[in-house]
């Protein structure tokens, strides 16, 4: 058996009102009025496609053994490497073995659901188990434009395996044109599309349809069968019009989150099935459809297994945790859209060491550090001699993983001195609830609500952008957690 | 068993430029201007210096690595040389390993330098770099030293139950003290007497610190010729000996960065340094025998946890005798009576060096009335370089006999 074993889904704590952006660009796009409407999930200065795979991706993880864990595929248009294995950096973050198979799927929107088919063919064939399949796009739509206003950021990720699972894989069908509805060449910044009605007409209309009829003939089923059909079209009226030829009831169309998220790229489908899969009962049967340059129209049935609650509520937790963006220009700045000055200290050359990364990897992307075999001493950054004073062992050391522990702030700050794309720069000590401390850049909070003795996490950020070679150098930060005590 | 060096150094003579924005000098001119005037307050001749220690901290905007920008500025004449580095403490780093060559008996007399020139920076505040090693840049916080130092605020807050507002005003009584103390010094960098409504109205610069708990960037010098009490008294026999009583460094072992035995709002190696320190003196009660001092205020909160850690102020006891006045210049202990680092700058290489130079000129009397220290007979200087959690300290006592 072969299905989907968990899953997650994150959308990035800022949310832009598109009233905003429309306040800001409108006069250059009257008619972008009409898109005027809901929230944009807006990546952090610190977030990128990369980080929120992993932030899904640990989602759908958690309480797995990361030993069984047999790879990585991440589907994104928008990664951060052309060239360097992106799926291979996430695979650091999770804190994987090095034996798996990791790759990236890229190209077109329907990147997503093509990672998951080829995940889920790659365990029914026995040949590979528990894949984490991450989907995540950080998509840029120029200013004025529909894009901008439409497009919003997200990520979700699978676990795909054959024991488990609570959604299992019943067919696939796919399809592949040559259809340039949207587009971005090698140096692209914004993504340029054809008109709407072509989009929608020819596209949509007719590439859903096929995928969904040529889905059900092979089945041998009629689509009366499904609880949820899962489709990206933002077009309200097509979408209306797609429901009514194939027969998708109200109760069976699932969101598309457009109000609150944005269109998102590829990991709509994966997110929509995220959503869907929070609320399946066993025996449900579900149609998830990705879109782009062809189709891939994926057929599931709920398990028993649904009721462990591995479909996660990891969607919804992140649809509640949001802060709202109180600037379009801050927006523009962080996607470097508008090239703020972040003042000379922000212009110091630091190399990027790929030799000493490479040593630190462990470190530096899985948040490892040591714990002494000899006393019990958890400590970070890994040690060769315990830093125990009434230890010292030497070479006593076994890996321990930080990322997912939790940690209490013992001192912070809000630096307005300190270069930051979110002024000020707040970090502190952190000390991690079973031992070990470290100085943590915070993200995704605010000063005033930090207090000694907070509990945080920890997440996956991008830590430099250095734009003269373009390297994006990661590492963790703490963020907050609500509750103080 | 070593004995420490106790008495058995003394300096011979002192030299430090006016600190501050020194736009019109090089670090060239700021070692040619220090240098004279020690020699001249030495009153000897170039050639009677054995050897030297050069102290710089950044490389970047300053003279430069090893220990040729000292040899060649002053034309020394093929003498030994070396170059110190030990953030903050880098002058007194200088000062005790040109202690240690008189008191080991391998020279006579040994001139210790330490200059910082960090006006060519183009911004405010001091330069990052790579001065916390290639790794941090990979992993540390993007952190700044009054980010880093502020946090000492909110832990010690915490820790003693203080209201930020108390601790605010405490640290702010800490700032105009030092700006009273440094309107009377000609060559401080910053000769402004301020209010506590000024201090706490300032724009904050990182939390909980505003732009008055944070020390002046500065231009500076500052130099020490060193000999045997021997010497100095056949060549001076008419003026004060000043003897070196101590001098001690403590560096940070991870312990507070790593294991979790510290609460992060104290210095430890400040605590461990000047132990080691009182011992080397014979110090037995520094609240009562320590007539004056020169602490590391790089920030208004460092020195107030400072006074703790030199076991001065009772632990949690900082507050009080702020509040009460025990270190304004008419206090019963002054500290920072030439300004301090806040007032009078803080040219990272010269600062020990510099903070000697403020207790030698008090030992001798040289300071005009309104800013003397009556009886004084030990002053006590202490640099800390680092971060709160990771930092390299000295503490170096000097008397009068």
């Amino acid at each position: 058996m072969a299905g989907i074993v968990s899953c997650g889904a994150y959308a990035p704590r800022y949310r832009l009102k598109r009233e905003k952006i429309f306040t800001a660009m409108g006069w250059m796009n009257p008619a972008n009025r009409a898109n005027a409407r809901g929230d944009k999930a807006v990546a952090n200065f610190d977030e990128d496609s990369l980080t929120m795979a992993v932030a899904a991706g640990r989602q759908a993880l958690s309480g797995l053994d990361r030993a069984e864990v047999g790879g990585v595929y991440f589907a994104s248009t928008t990664m951060p490497y052309k060239e360097r294995l992106n799926a291979g950096i996430i695979c650091g973050a999770l804190g994987l073995t090095d034996q798996v198979r990791a790759a990236d799927f890229s190209g077109g929107l329907k990147a997503g659901t093509s990672a998951l088919l080829a995940a889920l063919e790659g365990v029914e064939a026995k040949r590979l188990n528990n894949l984490v399949v991450c989907a995540a796009d950080c998509r840029l739509g120029a200013p004025a434009s529909v894009q901008e206003m439409v497009f919003g950021d997200a990520a979700a990720a699978a676990v795909v395996g054959s024991e488990n699972v609570i959604a299992e894989l019943r067919g696939s069908f796919s399809t592949t044109h040559d259809f340039v509805d949207h587009y971005r060449g090698q140096a692209a910044v914004f993504d340029r599309q054809w008109e709407d009605r072509w989009i929608r007409d020819q596209g949509y209309g007719l590439m859903i349809p096929e995928a969904v009829r040529g889905l059900l003939a092979a089945a041998g089923l009629d689509l009366t069968a499904f609880s949820k059909v899962i489709y990206p079209c933002r077009y309200g009226a097509e979408r209306k019009r797609i429901n009514k030829l194939l027969g998708i009831t109200p109760e069976m169309d699932q969101s598309t989150l457009l109000a609150e998220i944005g269109e998102c790229g590829t990991p709509q489908p994966l997110v929509m099935l995220a959503a869907a899969l929070e609320e399946a009962q066993p025996g449900d049967r579900i149609l998830v459809v990705g879109f782009g340059n062809g189709c891939d129209a994926i057929h599931l049935q709920v398990t028993d297994r649904i009721k462990t609650g591995r479909g996660g509520t990891g969607l919804s937790g992140s649809l509640a945790n949001k802060a709202e963006l109180d600037s379009y220009e801050k927006y523009l700045v962080w996607r470097n859209i508008l090239p703020g000055d972040l003042g000379l200290r922000a212009e110091e050359d630091l190399w990027t060491r790929w030799s000493l990364l490479w040593r630190n990897h462990k470190a530096v992307l899985g948040l490892f550090g040591s714990k002494c075999l000899k006393c019990g001493t958890v400590q970070f950054p890994p040690q060769r001699i315990c830093v125990n004073p009434d230890c010292g062992a030497v070479d006593e050391m076994t890996d321990y993983p930080f990322a997912d522990k939790i940690g209490r702030i013992s001192s912070y700050t809000g630096d307005n001195l300190a270069a930051s794309y979110n002024p000020p720069a707040i970090y502190g000590q952190v000390e991690f609830e079973e031992g070990g401390k470290f100085l943590f850049d915070f993200t995704d909070c605010d000063l005033d609500s930090l207090a000694v003795g907070q509990r945080v996490g920890f997440s996956f950020r991008r830590k430099y952008y250095d734009a003269k070679r373009d390297i994006v150098g990661y590492f963790w930060k703490a963020v907050p957690l609500k509750e103080v005590d | 068993m070593a004995e420490g060096i106790k008495n058995k150094v003394a300096i011979l003579g002192m030299g430090c430029t006016r600190f501050g924005e020194r736009w019109e000098s090089s670090a060239e001119d700021l070692m040619v201007e220090a240098f004279v005037e020690c020699l001249t307050d030495a009153g000897i001749d170039k050639k009677d210096i054995q050897a030297a220690y050069l102290g710089s901290h950044f490389d970047e905007v300053n003279v430069g690595k090893s220990s040729l920008p000292l040899s060649v500025t002053l034309k020394l004449p093929y003498i030994p040389i070396t170059r110190t580095e030990n953030f903050c403490a880098t002058a007194t780093e200088a000062f005790r390993a040109a202690c240690y060559a008189v008191a080991a008996g391998a020279y006579d007399i040994v001139l210790a330098l330490g200059v910082e020139k960090l006006k060519d920076t183009g911004y405010a505040g001091l330069p990052g770099g790579g001065a916390l090693g290639q790794t941090y840049n990979m992993i540390g916080a993007g952190s700044t030293a009054p980010g880093q130092f502020a946090q000492l605020a909110t832990a010690y807050a915490k820790k003693y139950g203080l209201p930020m507002d108390r601790l605010k005003q405490a640290i702010a009584h800490v700032s105009i003290k030092s700006h009273a103390n440094a309107t009377r010094n000609p060559k401080a960098h910053l000769r402004k007497a301020i209010t506590e409504e000024q201090v706490l109205a300032a724009p904050m610069i990182a939390y909980p610190l505003g732009l008055f708990d944070c020390c002046g960037v500065s231009d500076g010098c500052a130099a020490a010729i060193v000999t045997t009490p021997e010497i100095a008294r056949r060549l001076k026999p008419n003026q004060d000996l000043i003897r070196v009583k101590a001098v001690q460094i403590s560096v940070s072992s991870g312990e507070e960065t790593m294991f979790n035995n510290w609460d992060g709002a104290h210095f430890e190696p400040t605590r461990r340094a000047s132990r080691k320190a009182y011992e080397e003196a014979g110090v037995t009660d520094p609240r009562k025998e320590i007539s004056m001092m020169e602490v590391h205020d790089c920030f208004s909160i460092t020195e107030f946890v400072t006074y703790e850690d030199l076991h001065i102020s009772p632990k949690g006891g900082a507050y009080e005798d702020v509040m009460s006045g025990f270190f304004d210049l008419d206090g019963q202990l002054p500290c920072q009576v030439d300004g301090g680092l806040k007032c009078y700058g803080h040219p990272i290489g010269a600062s020990g060096l510099r903070m000697l130079y403020a207790m030698y000129e008090q030992l001798l009397e040289r300071v005009p009335q309104e800013r003397q220290v009556k009886n004084a007979r030990l002053g006590l200087t202490h640099n800390l370089g680092g971060t709160p959690h990771q930092n390299v300290v000295s503490v170096a006592v000097i008397g009068r006999d």
